[in-house]
């Protein structure tokens, strides 16, 4: 070949080799998933949910703030009562609304609640993560310094006093209170993520490769994006696994408090907070959402130690 | 050890300082005054005034917050907005219930957690040990309220053996402490049975076996008392969980604690209640927090903390 020899070419065979050592970690950690029969079922469990998310104006039967005053309080059709309808296979609430639909139009809340703020959380968790690994300094001692003292603020609290004090504020009114859930999630989660990642960091940076890398001339962000983070990235995707779920249930906590996401916006949280006062006699409008959240939340939960056992058997108890 | 003792206990104090900092500045964040509540009879102008001096409303931000710490350091946190009540009359009435309560399940918690995860560390993949394995995902995983709406339906609802809300009788007792007891008991037979499987696997334990003990005496003489080791310092974020927890399920059956107390305050944005509760909690965790670490330097002397 004719074509002169160029540094781009070298730099796409360098990450050729990266490339192809990463397809195959990533595809071992793959092939563990997959055999892991509790993590597929969850897997499944969560595609059909993210379904039913995207579809929900098309498949759900009825609009999810449609009222028929006339069939409130319907019990579902798979309970043989006389207050089994026609209209609403499983059943209806207080108001008359139908809960299959409320229940479908309630994963979209679930699903958003769940990947968003996670996203949020990688990128602030791992920046300041990998920044305060690799350089230290002051930067390093202001991190630790600071979650230390967030450590100390049970995240629970945090939040509830965040959503009551703000949810009125012209912050709370977005998404109808979303906005402000994600930005308080966030606040609370990163911390942790953070953590994990500098100490992965000061582990690996100690290592021979980063070594090598930087005689051959690497500079700092090379070596942090291109060496250090991909080696680090088992543990943090781990770490995050386990952060959708409890982003979920952070959402459906608040709303059942009736703090959270604004009615009428349906949520499992929602419809269990207003289920509750006719529990003692209609359990169905409460039971359907309990039933759906411990699903979602168990099936994050398989696929979190599936990824667990794949990429990171060492965090393993 | 002295040394790090004292600068735990030092870390308290910026910690407290950033709860109150947050709950003070969100308090003052929120809009609107705690008066103008009801809009359709608005109060007079000259009343609201009154009222924002009698509160100190009406002073600088700064002055306010130096007023409100000083306060706080001698166990002042003002009158409910809402009851006209003092704050800490509210906390010290439903402080006795929620320590009733969270010791209750706490205990719980131990007596499940330790024999379950000892147990299921010595018959390794037996039957038992996936069945409480199976118990702890569940405990972790799904949310307290909702296994309080199950419980509640079949021993409540359903079979009617149980008073579904209230905490005048011990038969009320039971359902709020089993459900606030689960997640800490899940998450406390995942650490009895990991940390057992270690121990158990010890030289010193092999060295009792190998003089001739009974297995009996190997398990409870020898291998126990270490493999319980961890298991103590997680009574700390155990107790942080039990906390948060009592939230949730005070107010779930009515429990006349100081979670419910917070719930409410919340939402009916009772400022100087939720402030005090709020920074009474942070305290209770971070003393919780603090003795546990302390108590695993003497427990474990392999542990070095003078770092």
């Amino acid at each position: 070949m004719t074509v002169p020899s160029t540094a781009w070419q070298g730099r796409s065979a360098e990450r050729g080799v990266l490339a192809g050592g990463q397809r195959s970690l990533w595809g071992d950690a793959l092939e563990r998933v997959v055999r892991n029969r509790l993590a597929v079922i969850g897997l499944v469990v969560i595609a059909l949910a993210l379904l039913a998310a995207l579809l929900a104006p098309w498949i759900s039967p009825y609009g999810p703030n449609d009222q028929d005053p006339s069939l409130s309080l319907m019990e579902p059709r798979f309970v043989s009562s006389e207050y089994v309808n026609a209209k609403y296979l499983l059943g209806s609430d207080a108001l008359g609304r139908d809960i299959l639909t409320r229940l479908i139009w309630s994963a979209r809340i679930s699903m958003v609640v769940g990947f968003v703020p996670v996203a949020l959380i990688f990128v602030i968790g791992v920046t300041l993560g990998l920044l305060s690994g690799y350089h230290g300094g002051w930067l390093d001692g202001a991190l630790m310094r600071f979650t230390d003292v967030m450590y100390g603020f049970p995240d629970l609290l945090f939040l509830l006093i965040v959503m009551a004090t703000l949810r009125d504020s012209p912050v709370g009114d977005i998404f109808g209170g979303l906005f402000l859930m994600f930005i308080a999630i966030a606040l609370v989660a990163w911390v942790g993520l953070a953590r994990l990642t500098r100490g992965q960091i000061l582990s690996l940076k100690e290592k021979e490769f980063v070594e090598a890398a930087r005689t051959i001339g690497a500079g700092s962000g090379r070596i942090m994006l291109r060496h250090l983070l991909p080696n680090a990235l088992g543990p943090i995707i781990v770490s995050l696994s386990f952060a959708i779920p409890s982003a979920i249930l952070i959402e459906a906590t608040l709303s059942f408090i009736g703090i959270g996401v604004k009615p009428p916006t349906p949520s499992w949280g929602v419809m269990i907070h207003d289920g509750f006062v006719v529990f003692s006699t209609t359990p169905w409008p409460v039971l359907l959402p309990a039933f759906c959240i411990s699903i979602v939340m168990l099936s994050f939960t398989f696929v979190g130690d599936g990824l667990r056992d794949a990429l990171d058997p060492r965090m393993r108890i | 050890m002295l040394a790090y003792a004292i600068r735990r206990l030092l870390l308290i104090v910026p910690t407290m300082f950033f709860v109150a900092v947050i709950t003070f500045a969100l308090a003052h964040a929120a809009p609107g005054s705690p008066f103008d509540r009801n809009v359709n009879r608005p109060l007079p102008q000259s009343t609201i005034d009154r009222l924002n001096a009698i509160y100190g409303v009406d002073q600088p931000l700064p002055e306010q917050f130096a007023r409100y710490l000083g306060n706080a350091l001698r166990f002042e946190f003002g009158s409910s907005l809402v009851r006209d009540r003092p704050v800490t009359d509210i906390i010290a009435q439903g402080f006795p219930v929620s320590a009733q309560l969270g010791v209750q399940a706490l205990l719980l918690a131990l007596a499940i957690a330790i024999p379950l995860g000892v147990l299921s560390a010595l018959k390794q993949n037996s039957a038992l040990d996936y069945a409480s394995l199976f118990f702890a995902t569940i405990g972790y995983t799904i949310p307290s309220f909702v296994i309080a709406i199950f419980l509640i339906f079949v021993f409540a609802v359903d079979l009617k053996l149980l008073p579904i809300i209230g905490w005048g009788t011990p038969q009320h007792w039971i359902l709020p402490t089993i459900v606030l007891a689960l997640g800490p008991a899940a998450f406390l037979t995942r650490i009895t049975r990991a940390s057992m499987l270690e121990t158990i696997r010890q030289d010193y334990v092999r060295t009792a076996r190998g003089k001739g003990l009974a297995e009996q005496a190997v398990i409870t003489g020898h291998a126990l008392k270490n493999a319980l080791i961890p298991v103590a310092t997680i009574v700390g974020p155990a107790t942080a969980a039990l906390v948060t927890g009592s939230f949730i399920i005070e107010s779930l059956f009515s429990v006349p604690g100081i979670g419910r107390e917070f719930v409410l305050s919340i939402q009916k944005r009772d400022y100087p209640v939720i402030m005090g509760t709020a920074l009474l909690y942070a305290f209770l965790i971070a003393v919780a927090n603090l003795t546990v670490d302390l108590l695993y330097g003497i427990l474990d002397p392999r542990v070095k903390v003078d770092k």
